[in-house]
């Protein structure tokens, strides 16, 4: 089976591709880039036209939380794969906070299992790095890589103990798997439900300081030039975290970072109101940190824009603001908030925003995609960035409605997604 | 005009005026040797309490009762908050039994406003978490008024536990929006992050923080900011920042002092300021019942239907 994309914008800054050209993929894998397919063109053969499209390969999030297995009622395999190829994404790395976690070979191989017989998305599992995600013991990860675990992490409960940290990273670095990690100094975010600063001061609520995640993000990239461990940051949301993560690159350390969207596209001002969708951790912080994230993005200290697709069910989030959990849902909207917020006005190119969200992902983990060199498989997203359009929660496929962005008027809209040679979506 | 009253920082400066107003007209029922006016017969008031309070929640009772209403209290430990109820279940089944207003108290932030965007009833706020507690500036500023004959450019020092207090909080919208200036002073862990950037001086030092003060209101100390380590001592903190007289000789000759209670003697006050000729304490409860009185004749449109 055949399919040519005829005619889009092609942008594949793995192979400095940026220009009007076809693609052409089969069986399951990407054929040829070339400006003239008409010989491509023959027998069974879909044709789409793409005119006026944008063609990226697939986009990678190497942050979510597909919820699965434990929390079926917030997201599952199916909801979650399907609200990340509405949003283009054809592979998604999952976190371990699943009940049980994702700390034993045989809950990996049964989300594999899943993720296979859905056939919707690529997914990644990444492992606990300790047993049950407590500071007690480290997971079996050697049986884990094994099992198809793509890295391992401490997300949801960032390590306090530097010892933990230390032993988890040694070992990981033997299996040449990357940790990932959540930093937090939970000494300093006691009960803290926002950012610490003047809207938390006005709204009476307990702050995490901004220091709470430098400290550790210092800590873990020390631990990194240290042990040689190869270290990813999770989700950056402050200015002095991205400054911490430029200086330990400078010195070599085998540190690579992710933002999401809403560290630069939102503020904690998004909390007035006590608006629980707006809750998240690490917390929306100023408009300093969102440009100093911006800056990091365009100079590369910031490798990928990522998720954290976190869903929660409604009667979760309609609490009061400091008892509703921590998360929003993004894959639906990552796109073109970025697109909105960083390409359309000038600050970023769009070869950048498909590097931050697609090539730049795949290679912080060695992962397949993130490339339409010809042999690839055919991960592809089209996106019609004409196309404005209003984020409407009620709309997703996700099974939650957490979102900061409703009622937003973006730019940028996925239309069709292809996984390993397959459409499994395409807009209606 | 206001359908709920959940803050200060969102009231207008002329609804501020107007309930204060009211509330002074409303003093003289207070006095009457039969304290019941119609006004608000048939209405079905119900406080809802999820921490424990006597004075807030009593004096919202009486101000209903004066006004004919009817009363219903809830407290938090007897109801079905214990059998794991949400807030928005709970308010909701209030609401089917078909109250006409409801008076929250309750330990988190923000709980009013939650609360106010579900119902379709009056909600008051008489305290939520370390936000805001309006009715206790409002009756606080009548009692101000009522010694200076106005508000505007007086300079109200407000010293104690800044960073958890509601009554910091409403008193300092409701203040600077009637024109005082107001300064906060405290010790510094007890101090809220970028405190600066809010309409106010803020003060380390006690002494430095009542200078020229009209008014100097205690806020009361938990033994709590002990244990989380904010505050090495009673002692120490009784020292340098409780009321004292000797500090309140640098404040204006005929400077107030004011404290929401429960006080806690000897420590954020005194014992002989609490009960100095500079004391207003136990006329800010009184006050308390007739703002309470303006809030509900409002909030319930009180003549129409009288």
């Amino acid at each position: 089976m055949r399919t040519i994309f005829r005619k889009p914008h092609v942008c594949d800054p793995s192979q400095g591709i940026d220009r009007v050209t076809d693609v052409v993929v089969e069986d399951g894998a990407v054929l040829a880039i070339t400006d003239d397919s008409t010989s491509y063109d023959v027998g069974s053969c879909e044709v789409i036209d793409c005119s006026g499209l944008l063609l990226t390969p697939g986009l990678i999030d190497l942050h979510t939380h597909l919820r699965e297995p434990g929390y079926e009622y917030k997201e599952d395999v199916q909801s979650g794969t399907a609200a990340a190829v509405a949003g283009g994404f054809s592979a998604v790395c999952c976190m371990p906070n699943t009940d049980p976690p994702l700390d034993e070979p045989s809950v990996v191989r049964g989300l594999l299992k899943r993720a296979e017989e859905v056939g919707v998305a690529r997914v990644y599992p990444v492992a606990a790095i300790t047993k049950g995600l407590q500071p007690e013991g480290l997971s079996e990860m050697a049986a884990l890589k094994e099992a198809g675990a793509v890295a391992v992490t401490d997300d949801a409960y960032p390590l306090q103990s530097a010892e933990v940290l230390r032993r988890g990273m040694e070992y990981a670095a033997q299996l040449g798997l990357t940790v990932m990690t959540h930093c937090e100094d939970k000494s300093l975010t006691r009960d803290a439900c926002m950012n610490e600063g003047l809207t938390a001061t006005i709204m009476g609520l307990r702050g995490m300081p901004a220091v709470a995640e430098e400290i550790q993000v210092a800590r873990n990239c020390l631990m990194s030039l240290f042990t040689g461990c190869r270290l990813h940051i999770l989700h950056v949301s402050t200015a002095g975290a991205v400054q911490v993560i430029r200086w330990a690159k400078e010195r070599g350390a085998p540190v690579t970072a992710e933002t999401c969207p809403h560290y630069f596209a939102l503020t904690d001002e998004a909390c007035l109101d006590y608006n629980t969708n707006a809750k998240m951790n690490p917390p929306l912080r100023t408009q300093a940190d969102c440009d100093a994230i911006i800056q990091g993005l365009l100079d590369g200290t910031i490798d990928a824009i990522a998720t954290d697709h976190a869903p929660h069910a409604h009667h979760e989030k309609a609490q009061e603001f400091a008892l509703a959990p921590f998360g929003i849902v993004g894959l639906e909207t990552a796109f073109a908030v970025s697109y909105t917020e960083l390409v359309a006005t000038g600050r970023m190119s769009l070869s950048a925003l498909v590097e931050k969200m697609s090539c730049q992902p795949a290679k912080v983990l060695g992962l397949p995609g993130g490339t339409l060199k010809p042999g690839s498989p055919a991960d592809i997203a089209l996106f019609d960035l004409k196309r404005r359009w209003t984020v409407r929660a009620e709309r997703f496929r996700s099974k939650s409605r957490n979102t900061p962005f409703e009622g937003w008027e973006v730019l940028g809209k996925p239309v069709l997604t292809m996984v390993g040679g397959k459409v499994v979506y395409r807009e209606e | 005009m206001m359908t709920d009253l959940i803050t200060l920082r969102e009231t207008s400066p002329e609804d501020i005026l107007l309930l204060l107003d009211t509330a002074q007209s409303f003093k003289e029922i207070l006095e009457r040797p039969v304290k019941k006016v119609p006004t608000l017969r048939g209405r079905q008031v119900v406080t809802l309490f999820y921490e424990a309070s006597t004075r807030t929640r009593v004096s919202f009772e009486n101000a209903a009762k004066i006004m004919s209403a009817d009363t219903t209290s809830v407290a938090a430990a007897t109801s079905s908050v214990q059998k794991g109820e949400s807030l928005l279940d709970t308010v909701q089944t209030l609401r089917a039994m078909r109250i006409d207003c409801l008076v929250m108290r309750h330990p988190q932030s923000g709980a009013a406003h939650l609360v106010a965007q579900a119902l379709d009833v009056p909600v008051v706020n008489a305290g939520d978490g370390m936000h805001e507690h309006p009715t206790q500036a409002l009756l606080d500023m009548l009692t101000i008024r009522q010694h200076k004959g106005r508000l505007e450019g007086l300079t109200v020092a407000i010293v104690g536990d800044i960073a958890h207090s509601r009554v910091a909080r409403s008193n300092l919208w409701g203040l600077t929006k009637m024109g005082a200036k107001v300064r906060f002073v405290a010790p510094a862990t007890l101090l809220p992050r970028d405190v600066h950037r809010l309409p106010v001086e803020v003060y380390t030092d006690l002494r430095e923080g009542v200078k020229d003060a009209d008014v100097v209101m205690a806020l009361r100390l938990q033994q709590e900011r002990m244990e989380r380590g904010l505050l090495p001592s009673l002692r120490e903190y009784a020292q340098r920042w409780g009321v004292n007289a000797g500090a309140l000789q640098l404040a204006k000759p005929d400077c107030i002092v004011m404290h929401p209670g429960p006080m806690n003697r000897g420590v954020e006050i005194a014992d002989d300021v609490a009960d100095s000729g500079r004391s207003v304490i136990l006329e800010q409860v009184t006050n308390g019942v007739a703002i309470r009185m303006a809030v509900l004749y409002h909030l319930l449109g009180g003549e129409a239907t009288a």
